[in-house]
């Protein structure tokens, strides 16, 4: 049995290089042995993508992408195609939990200074990869055309209204027609199933290709490629992934999925978060539910789009919000720069820098809150000193991670 | 996870064990959540709806008219044979493959030389049994492009197959089998319900 | 590190839960749902077919699919089916929609999932507001839903109410009282309605039941597959520390 497999494998190694990506990428691919928590979420986005592209192939041999027959066509997966509501609601939470994950993992990053050289790169190709998500998000919601499918694409679409010249001719022409129709809900149902998966796909191939590169940064911050064995060429601090953090990993799935199954068999709603109440009204083209919000991993931003309320440079407000709202999400990219530390870890880190990232979750999570409310004078304030607070994380880095006290970076790892 | 790959080449019983019971495990694990999607692709419950039997008036069905009825998508005949068209199934018993309908083509109620429930009237899926068109129905006797021994009974245009007026393939045609007869009954004397055997399940 | 970790878990736990609950003026009633019990589910459908689906349809839902809550087919014939449609067809509403655009102003909403949409409690408490008001093309006015199209379908079970202001000092108090008795008595108007908005929720995700069976199933499972997995990464680990 042994000798047949062995066999087999030869035959293949001789014809594909199975044998030495398995080692490159596996069985002797050495990430630094003090891997904690944090270190879950990049398997488990793996895992999320997976779920979702499995769940997507199978609710689309059953949804129609259709104005006039989308609504009817989700029902129907939920009530007459057998299991349709499992498949769905797996396709409905994973789509948050995939934002939940990402989060988490990006948050990692900052942490640990993952995003710095030599990791610039890596950490460009994975913000790529959360641009790609959140478009997959957003036309993958329009897709059950309920209220706020048809509310939430009007207003995101309208932002693209707010550039100067082309705006409207680009508006018209994402859509297909004057206003939001039949036309956009076909397009965007193309962008959700075909071309945003394959460049996802494309990205995290590539993504994972840069990560083995450099090899897996670590709470610690330092790298352990610079210590190595001087007889065997590996690293001292380092383990091979394939046992040691494959069956970690599996932990990591395990635990994740209790969660996921909690939330997707006992609260498939959670609470409005993950499906919307108002989206279960069918799309009515002629009345605006009385309280529209984004989903919540959207709201922050949605927060600093409607935070700008007056023109200022000679640029009107509701532009100043759309540029706000990118650039929030654009910034990110320009970290490895930002960064002045000479340290990457936030356990060598001194306390300005640990106070800029806990401001800044803050200010994530306030405006993420106050995303999901009706605007008044009051909530209008909040999230301008929030926005205000989440951009200086950003644009004053190079001077406060410069002068922080920072403690000196060990040789080796802990424990 | 082949041995041949591990670090480790000495596995502890305990090891051992462990790697076999998790694979087990998700083994399991894998086939329970392809279970809901292998079924998902089974008739949905609009499908079985649409595909429920329906109910048939023959009052008006002269003798020797076809009548087409649409069921779960595809075509049942019903026709109402007239007593010339009965003596012809004697006639041709010896063209056919299988005369006595002892391939199971049929409900047992219709296992006999009219294939039917009331001699007079067949009811059959209009479904070639090569490969699925649906047989013309040729009801005259002796035409030029059928033969001088045609005694009526329908023609698959698809590949030439042919079939007696109750149903029952030919010899040496390309179809294997007699057409399939679907469940069905009678509501009452003029009320015919095909695909199923009882009231209560309409 | 580990503060910030935990000063996000206290964020996550300030976030207050059912934020996109129906805002609405008036505190409602809490709706005495249970999925489970089949003998008011029952009551439910059997009164949402005689007093709702003239008007409303609930066509996604199949009359066969009511086999969930202890009905059989030929049950199902007799107490929901009126207009000669089958078992298996979708619950339509017998109202043709241009009809009803004309008597109503709107037409009618499809009700198979507007317990997600608008909440049991709002529901249980719209059905129980209406009261008379002249001044209105039906009628008839709502504390909950303000103008709203539908007249009170109810009224000859509920009896006829009244709107009453109660001036305090600070604000104005809205209150409802029985003008007219109807055919049933406040307690058993309240558990008809109680057993149709509990049908509603229903109505809204029938394999609700199900879908919570199988849950529990597949968390024992997991929990099983968390022992075994932690014990496998605790050998392997050994090597390791």
């Amino acid at each position: 049995m042994s000798n047949l497999f062995n066999s087999m494998i030869e035959w293949i190694d001789k014809r594909f290089p199975l044998t030495s990506n398995w080692k490159a990428h596996l069985s002797e691919y050495y990430a630094p042995k003090n891997f904690n928590f944090w270190y879950f979420f990049g398997s488990l986005a793996l895992l999320v993508l997976v779920n979702q592209l499995l769940t997507g192939i199978f609710l689309t041999m059953n949804y129609k992408p259709d104005a006039s027959q989308a609504f009817a066509s989700v029902e129907y997966v939920m009530r007459d195609v057998e299991y349709g509501w499992l498949i769905r609601y797996m396709h409905s939470t994973g789509a948050s939990m995939f934002f939940v994950v990402v989060y988490l993992h990006m948050f990692r990053g900052m942490m640990y200074g993952s995003y710095r050289k030599p990791r610039e790169l890596l950490w460009i190709v994975g913000m790529a990869i959360f641009f790609v998500l959140m478009s997959l998000a957003f036309t993958g919601y329009i897709l059950p055309w309920g209220q706020m499918s048809y509310w939430g694409a009007q207003v995101i679409v309208s932002m693209f209204g707010a550039i100067p010249v082309i705006g409207d001719t680009l508006q018209q022409w994402l859509l297909g027609d004057f206003t939001l129709s039949d036309a956009a809900l076909n397009r965007f149902f193309a962008y959700h199933v075909v071309t945003l998966p394959l460049v996802l796909l494309v990205l995290v191939f590539v993504h994972i290709l840069a990560l083995h590169e450099t090899g897996s940064n670590n709470p610690d911050g330092i790298e352990i490629k610079e210590n190595k064995n001087p007889h065997t060429g590996i690293p001292v601090d380092g383990i091979p992934f394939h046992p040691y953090y494959t069956v970690k990993d599996i932990v990591g799935v395990v635990v994740f999925l209790i969660v996921f199954c909690g939330i997707i068999f006992f609260a498939p709603e959670m609470g409005g978060y993950f499906l919307e109440y108002n989206n279960f009204i069918p799309a009515n083209t002629l009345q605006t539910p009385d309280h529209i919000a984004p989903v919540w991993y959207f709201t922050p931003y949605y927060s600093m789009l409607r935070a700008v309320t007056i023109n200022f440079l000679g640029i009107d407000a509701k532009l100043w919000g759309v540029i706000l709202m990118a650039g929030s999400v654009v910034i990110f990219c320009f970290l490895p720069w930002l960064d002045r530390s000479p340290v990457k870890s936030i356990r060598y880190k001194g306390p300005y820098f640990k106070t800029a990232l806990a401001l800044f979750v803050v200010s994530f999570f306030v405006l993420g809150w106050l995303g999901t409310k009706s605007p008044t004078p009051l909530y209008t304030l909040l999230a301008q000193i929030f926005t205000v607070i989440y951009f200086a994380f950003f644009i004053l880095m190079p001077w406060y991670s410069k002068i922080d006290k920072t403690k000196p970076e060990p040789k080796r790892l802990k424990e | 996870m082949a041995d041949s790959f591990s670090i480790n080449d000495e596995m502890s019983g305990r090891r051992k064990f462990l790697v076999a019971a998790t694979s087990v495990a998700g083994s399991i694990a894998g086939a329970a959540i392809a279970t809901p999607f292998l079924l998902s692709m089974m008739p949905s419950e609009r499908a079985k709806a649409a595909g429920a039997p329906v109910e048939v008036d023959i009052s008006k069905l002269e003798p020797g008219m076809l009548l087409m009825v649409e069921w779960r998508g595809r075509v049942v005949w019903v026709l109402n044979r007239t007593p010339e068209m009965l003596e012809s199934l004697v006639k041709v018993e010896e063209q056919l493959a299988d005369p006595n309908s002892e391939k199971n083509q049929q409900p047992e109620y219709a296992r006999n030389r009219t294939r039917s429930i009331k001699p007079e009237i067949l009811v059959t899926e209009g479904v070639c049994t090569h490969l699925g068109c649906s047989p013309v129905f040729r009801k005259e006797i002796a035409p030029a492009d059928l033969g001088p021994d045609w005694q009526g009974g329908f023609f698959c245009p698809c590949h030439g197959s042919k079939f007696d007026l109750a149903g029952r393939v030919y010899k040496n045609v390309p179809a294997p089998t007699n057409m399939v007869v679907p469940p069905h009954t009678y509501l009452s004397d003029n009320r015919l319900l095909i695909g199923s055997e009882s009231e209560g399940s309409a | 590190m580990k503060k910030i970790t935990i000063a996000i878990l206290i964020l996550l736990c300030l976030i207050p839960f059912n934020i996109f609950a129906a805002e609405s003026g008036m505190a409602l009633e809490r709706a005495p749902v249970d999925i489970t019990d089949n003998a008011s589910l029952k009551r439910g459908a059997e009164s949402f077919v005689n007093y709702c689906l003239t008007c409303h349809g609930a066509s996604y839902m199949r009359y066969n699919r009511h086999r969930d809550i202890g009905y059989t087919n030929e049950e199902i014939l007799e107490k929901l089916v009126f207009t000669g449609q089958k078992v298996g067809d979708l619950m339509e509403s017998a109202m043709r929609k241009k009809e009803a655009e004309e008597w109503f102003g709107v037409v009618p909403p499809d009700l198979s999932v507007i317990a997600r949409a608008r909440g049991a409690d709002w529901l249980y408490t719209y059905l129980k507001a209406f009261y008379r008001d002249e001044t209105t093309a039906t009628g008839w006015n709502n504390l909950v839903f303000d103008r709203a199209a539908m007249p009170h379908v109810l009224y000859q079970l509920q009896g006829e109410q009244k709107l009453v202001l109660k001036k305090t000092d600070k604000e104005e108090q809205k209150n409802l009282s029985l003008e007219k008795e109807g055919k049933l008595s406040a307690a058993e108007y309240d558990k008809f309605v109680g057993d149709l908005v509990n049908y509603l929720v229903y109505l809204g995700e029938p394999h609700a039941n199900a879908r919570k069976k199988l849950g529990i199933e597949v968390m024992i499972f997991l929990l099983g597959m968390l022992l075994l997995s932690y014990a496998l990464k605790k050998e392997y680990w050994k090597d390791i520390h």
